[in-house]
């Protein structure tokens, strides 16, 4: 039997369903000191003094620590690869505070009454300073958000702190200039998008501990356990050998935890008192100071001839990184090059971007990582030309759609190797009855029923430098152990990369024997982010598999005592075709623990030089009241081609979960702040993200290409399903009442008063 | 989230209303808004032990307890037979079941708040609260005094033909309106409230309209004298423009037959 | 102060904060399928029964559960199973951090609603917040378990 492309349940599912204690918050040892931090009432201010005398007098409270007491070496919490492309430019507590809420103490407390108390009674006298808080007037500002001199860029991202700068980067593909001036129709238009909360329903949270080698274990809900490990290194300046990261179950992550938030926090409380440490965030805090999407504001410009020949895209986007540089110059760069080259025929692109320093909430890894804003703007602008052209939207993308063999020159120079981005098209058509639908009907109720469409790419991990490898054991009794180092955040990678050694090795899924990460145990992964974990980890999979199978075949021939090149292994046992010959997986699996035998494991990494990217096309159905300018997600119709499904369910559920967080941003989802610079939607009351009744109907069906270097022919799933709803409701709000609607969210009031001010 | 010293489950109303004259002591009514302050109290009040869960209807008038949740205001049969789905209407949006058994009438009322779709809809019946001090209030003006010391026990709302429709605008499903109207009518008199201005409920009253240029004229008193508010969910113009589409659509629900 | 509750079936006594929450005291007790997921009563993972009726467990004293009876997911294994198998066969369960109050709620609704319609179905469970799988397969999950459910009963 097959388990690849198959419904499977997820390994760990019926202890999640009935409620077993396996979060990181479960499991936090009984005497464990309680962390909180005081906060910064302020978005720019310097500490000028603290005084903690009466707050340490607090019964119970058992350290309180400053920026005095924490190493003076700045570090990036952004989870990525050695030499992180994220400016070091953040201190464990800093004397200056860049945003409201930067941390300005670390309380430990025996317990959270005690810690309550102290905070209230640390004296703080702030030099409160004039924040920066409008992203497009930052570069250059007087305002400086890093004055310091020991911030420091590892790579080359352009970063200049001393002109608000965090990053700057051009791409130039012919002469975008000269070849806008010849095309018979171009469209101009500046889009907006806000930061978004990623909200995953278990906040932020660590535990850590003194082990019995007198090292330091943190256990935290984390996407990037290795990568954290050299973060806790960095910033506590101390060796990574002396540091053991381990990740339980985690309660959603969606890039937010592909940063260090909470870490931090208990490990040093751990290292300076040698307590069991722990902190859980608040959703506040979660929603104040985590790791948001980045505010974006992009100009595009598409030019095309008359016939709907897409002819060039110039793209300028201005990145907010707000107070510190966290995935500030990868985010920006997906924006382009995950956008523009969605379409093939390109004579000539440009894309321009900036990402700047404010005093507002440092950014972050959330799902889409800047794609979704670049092609919320690109495919906004794309469908407005279909209007100007007075063509369907969906023709115009047939005719200019990438396809399966081009080159991408705006995609690093990769090929398409897969792609049926033309089926997808045609199959979201007739699941949404795309040509009676479109594009629009008045109800008897007088509201306006329309649709609206979007493409979307991603990628499948970081060419060139995301690595995964994979350890595979074969145990007595011919049961595996699989060993991985990326982390399943409830995605299911457990289960799916258990799924694909099921198949390479021939066995029941129930002999896969799969663990969470645990650095001192796990083989080395960059961890679940930039969709590598099906496409990399998984192709680590198979070659392991490959190479556990060979070794396997090698043992039973000699316990066959036959020539290797006779025998064959079929899953259950080493046999010679033809003969009686043979020796079962469980004979080898114990004769592999015997003195005379060697033990039997494969450890494979995998890393790729392209990253092929799944494509998407998604299409929305909404109903407009236009007496209130309230519109309601009827219907969503997604079709995919993330390559080869692995796991129908799952792959389904992220596509259904990925469309309803982007319809939250295309509506709602609306991070603001005041004139001072505080977060006014910082809990669920005010940051609402979408609840059963918001969402409609939402239907989902694969066409899946086969992607020559991927595992059974995968590509990513989990990032590219958000990119669809905001430009598809965008363009089905046009065909509904003829406005373009370029800042998100976009509000009932937004809508009421476009409309009304089109009808006068 | 609050801290307290004590809980004292009250015995009676007035060890209540006692207990509630300390500026440092409060009541609990179900909880869910409460826990969003930090105020540092001395003494809990509950009033659970004091049988105020009840809804009980007489011929002339409803009594409901200040502990009847607002999920009991949802599926009561009794309020569904007297004033058609109103309760429901109100009470559907607000969060999720378990929060509407958790959160109380009492609590709706005494708080106040701008957003409330209970104090709307109320507010367009002829509703009076029983304060243990004050004695009976009629709603609209308990919804104009400044919060004070008294116990809120029992809310009246007199069965006397009065029909009631309600409209609110949300940007979600289960989130605080952008803005609540609710029309009632009685002895050809139209009252119409208007709530989440954002300020609390305020309400008007009319000959109710028999045309529809009539109706047409309300709705445009109801946005030019009716005080609004900008805030997160909406501007003071958006909700004032929208005070006038949710006051017609509630009149013509009220209007049974008559298209609008 | 001392409260008396029945947890799962089984009594405790014990001395509590006055400002304690039931969710805080039910984890004490041991019963972690109970989780936070805000401060504002807003997300639902904390639901459990109160004699029998799903609450808020975030928002609800410990000290008002005085000689009630309280049930949580521990409580509720068999039925967890049961319906949660259902879910796990849609891959609905995802990170699984909200499933214990969506789980609660569900086993709330089936004995509150005669069969629901859909509608009243997703009003019922609005108030559990998932932000995971976009809720079209919890629903095919209760749906599926609401119609084994029935051709068991006939």
């Amino acid at each position: 039997m097959s388990f690849v492309n198959a419904p499977i349940r997820k390994k760990d599912a019926m202890s999640l369903v009935t409620g077993k204690p396996v979060y990181t918050g479960d499991l936090i040892p009984q005497n464990a000191l309680v962390v909180k931090l005081l906060r910064s009432p302020h978005s720019n201010a310097d500490i000028e003094s603290i005084n903690t005398a009466a707050a340490l007098k607090v019964p119970g409270v058992c350290c309180i620590l400053t920026w005095e007491d924490v190493p003076d070496a700045r570090f990036t919490t952004a989870g990525q690869t050695y030499p992180e492309p994220s400016p070091y430019d953040r201190l464990i507590l800093d004397r200056h505070l860049r945003c409201y809420g930067d941390p300005v103490a670390i309380v430990a407390a025996e317990n959270e009454q005690a810690a309550d108390k102290a905070l209230r009674l640390i004296k703080v006298k702030y030099h409160v300073m004039e924040p920066l808080l409008d992203f497009t007037k930052a570069k250059d500002n007087t305002i400086l958000v890093h004055p310091e001199d020991n911030f420091r860029a590892l790579c080359p991202v352009g970063a200049d702190n001393k002109r608000n700068l965090c990053s700057t980067e051009r791409m130039d593909i012919g002469d975008v200039d000269e070849v806008l001036k010849t095309c018979d129709v171009v469209v101009e238009r500046t889009f907006n998008t806000k930061a978004n909360n990623q909200a995953m329903m278990e906040t932020f949270r660590t535990f850590s501990y003194i082990d019995e080698y007198g090292r330091l274990t943190v256990v935290s809900s984390t996407q990037v356990p290795f990568h954290a490990r050299r973060i806790l290194s960095n910033a506590l300046q101390i060796p990574k050998s002396r540091i053991r990261v381990v990740k339980p179950r985690i309660g959603g992550g969606f890039g937010a935890k592909q940063s260090v938030v909470s870490e931090l926090f208990p490990a040093i409380v751990t290292l300076k008192t040698g307590r069991a440490a722990s902190i859980i965030y608040s959703r506040e805090e979660s929603m104040t100071n985590g790791s948001p999407r980045h505010q974006m504001q992009m100009k595009v410009r598409v030019g095309a001839s008359k016939d709907g020949v897409i002819r060039a895209i110039d793209l300028y986007a201005l990145s907010n990184a707000g107070a510190y540089g966290d995935h500030g110059p990868t985010t920006i760069g997906l924006v382009g090059h995950k956008s523009l080259s969605l379409y093939g025929g390109l004579e000539a692109a440009r894309f321009d971007n900036e990402v700047v320093y404010t005093n507002t909430m440092g950014g972050g890894a959330y799902r889409g990582y800047g794609a979704t804003q670049g092609i919320f703007a690109v495919e906004s602008a794309v469908s407005e030309l279909a209007a100007k052209l007075g063509m369907d939207p969906c023709v115009l993308r047939e005719k200019n759609m990438v396809a399966q063999g081009q080159m991408m020159p705006t995609y690093y120079n990769e090929p398409c190797n897969s792609c049926t981005l033309d089926k997808c098209m045609a199959k979201a058509k007739e699941m949404m009855d795309w040509d009676n639908k479109y594009p629009r009907r008045v109800l008897e109720n007088g509201h306006i029923r329309s649709v609206g469409v979007a493409m979307a790419m991603q990628g499948s991990g970081i060419s060139g430098v995301d690595i995964a490898s994979v350890e595979i054991r074969l145990n007595d009794d011919g049961f595996y152990t699989l060993l991985l180092g990326c982390t399943d955040m409830g995605t299911g990678c457990d289960t799916i990369l258990s799924q694909m050694a099921a198949d390479c090795l021939d066995c029941d899924l129930d002999r896969i024997a799969v663990r969470g990460v645990d650095t001192d145990f796990s083989p080395y992964d960059t961890g679940s982010y930039a969709s590598s974990t099906t496409y990399v980890t998984g192709m680590a999979v198979v070659k392991t598999c490959q190479v556990l199978r060979e070794k396997i075949l090698k043992t039973g021939a000699f316990m066959l005592n036959v020539p290797e090149e006779t025998a064959e292994f079929d899953g259950k046992r080493v046999f010679v075709p033809g003969t009686e010959k043979q020796v079962t997986l469980e004979e080898i699996g114990y004769a592999s623990y015997e003195g005379h035998n060697r033990c039997l494991s494969a450890s494979e990494s995998h890393s790729s030089l392209i990253s092929p990217p799944p494509f998407m096309v998604g299409m929305a159905e909404i109903d407009l009241d236009p007496e209130t300018g309230k519109v309601e997600v009827v219907d969503y119709v997604g079709a995919v081609d993330c390559g080869t499904v692995i796991n129908t369910n799952l792959a389904r559920v992220q596509t259904e979960g990925g469309i309803v967080q982007g319809i939250g941003m295309a509506l709602y989802e609306d991070i603001c702040y005041s004139a001072s610079g505080k977060m006014e939607n910082n809990s669920f009351l005010q940051y609402k993200i979408p609840s059963r009744l918001d969402v409609g109907k939402i239907h989902i069906e694969f066409e899946s290409s086969y992607e020559p270097t991927g595992p059974f022919g995968a590509k990513s799933i989990g990032e590219l399903v958000i990119n669809t709803p905001a430009p598809a409701i965008m363009n089905a709000l046009y065909n509904a009442t003829g406005c373009f609607f370029d800042t998100l969210p976009v509000r009932s009031e937004d809508i009421f008063f476009a409309m009304e001010e089109k009808n006068k | 989230m609050f801290t307290a010293q004590q809980y004292v489950k009250a015995a009676t109303l007035q060890e209540a209303y006692e207990l509630n004259q300390k500026r440092n002591n409060a009541i609990v009514g179900g909880g869910c808004w409460m826990k969003m302050n930090r105020r540092r109290y001395q003494t809990l009040i509950d009033l659970s032990g004091l049988g105020l869960d009840k809804i009980e209807k007489t011929p002339e008038e409803f009594v409901l307890g200040a502990m009847v949740t607002l999920r009991q205001l949802e599926t009561s049969l009794e309020l569904k037979e007297a004033f058609g789905n109103g309760f429901y209407e109100i009470t559907r949006h607000i969060v999720g079941v378990q929060f509407r058994n958790c959160a109380t009438l009492g609590g709706s009322l005494v708080s106040r708040f701008g957003f409330s779709d209970i104090l709307t809809f109320l507010m367009a019946l002829d509703c009076q609260v029983e304060l243990a001090h004050a004695g009976l209030v009629s709603l609209e003006e308990y919804a104009k005094m400044p919060y004070d010391n008294d116990v809120l026990a029992k809310v009246h709302i007199a069965v006397n033909g009065r029909r009631a429709a309600y409209e609110s605008l949300r940007q979600s499903a289960t989130d605080i309106p952008v803005l609540t109207c609710a029309a009632s009518v009685l002895n050809g008199t139209l009252r119409v409230v208007v709530g989440a201005r954002p300020m609390r409920a305020v309400a008007l009253e009319f000959s109710f309209p028999e045309t529809d240029e009539a109706l047409a004229e309300i709705c445009r008193q109801v946005e030019e004298t009716v005080q609004f508010g900008s805030n997160l969910r909406g501007s003071k113009e958006y909700r004032c423009r929208m005070a006038g589409v949710l006051c017609r659509r509630a009149v013509c629900s009220l209007k049974e037959g008559t298209s609008c | 102060m001392l409260i008396t509750v029945t947890i799962n079936g089984k009594k405790y006594t014990d001395e509590i904060a006055p400002d304690m929450v039931l969710l805080d005291y039910l984890r004490q007790k041991g019963c972690y399928s109970v989780k936070r997921g805000c401060e504002t009563s807003n997300c639902g993972l904390c639901t459990v029964h109160l004699d029998g009726k799903p609450i808020l467990s975030c928002s609800y004293l410990a000290a008002r559960a005085d000689g009630h009876s309280v049930t949580t997911l521990e409580g509720l294994q068999e039925e967890a199973a049961e319906f949660g198998a259902f879910l796990a066969d849609q891959g609905g369960e995802q990170c699984g951090f909200c499933s214990p109050g969506f789980i609660m709620n569900v086993l709330a609704m089936v004995r509150e609603l005669k069969d629901p319609t859909e509608a009243e179905i997703q009003e019922y469970l609005s108030g559990n917040l998932c932000r995971c799988t976009g809720y079209q397969s919890q629903l095919r999950a209760v749906k599926n378990y609401l119609a084994h459910k029935q051709e068991v009963q006939s």
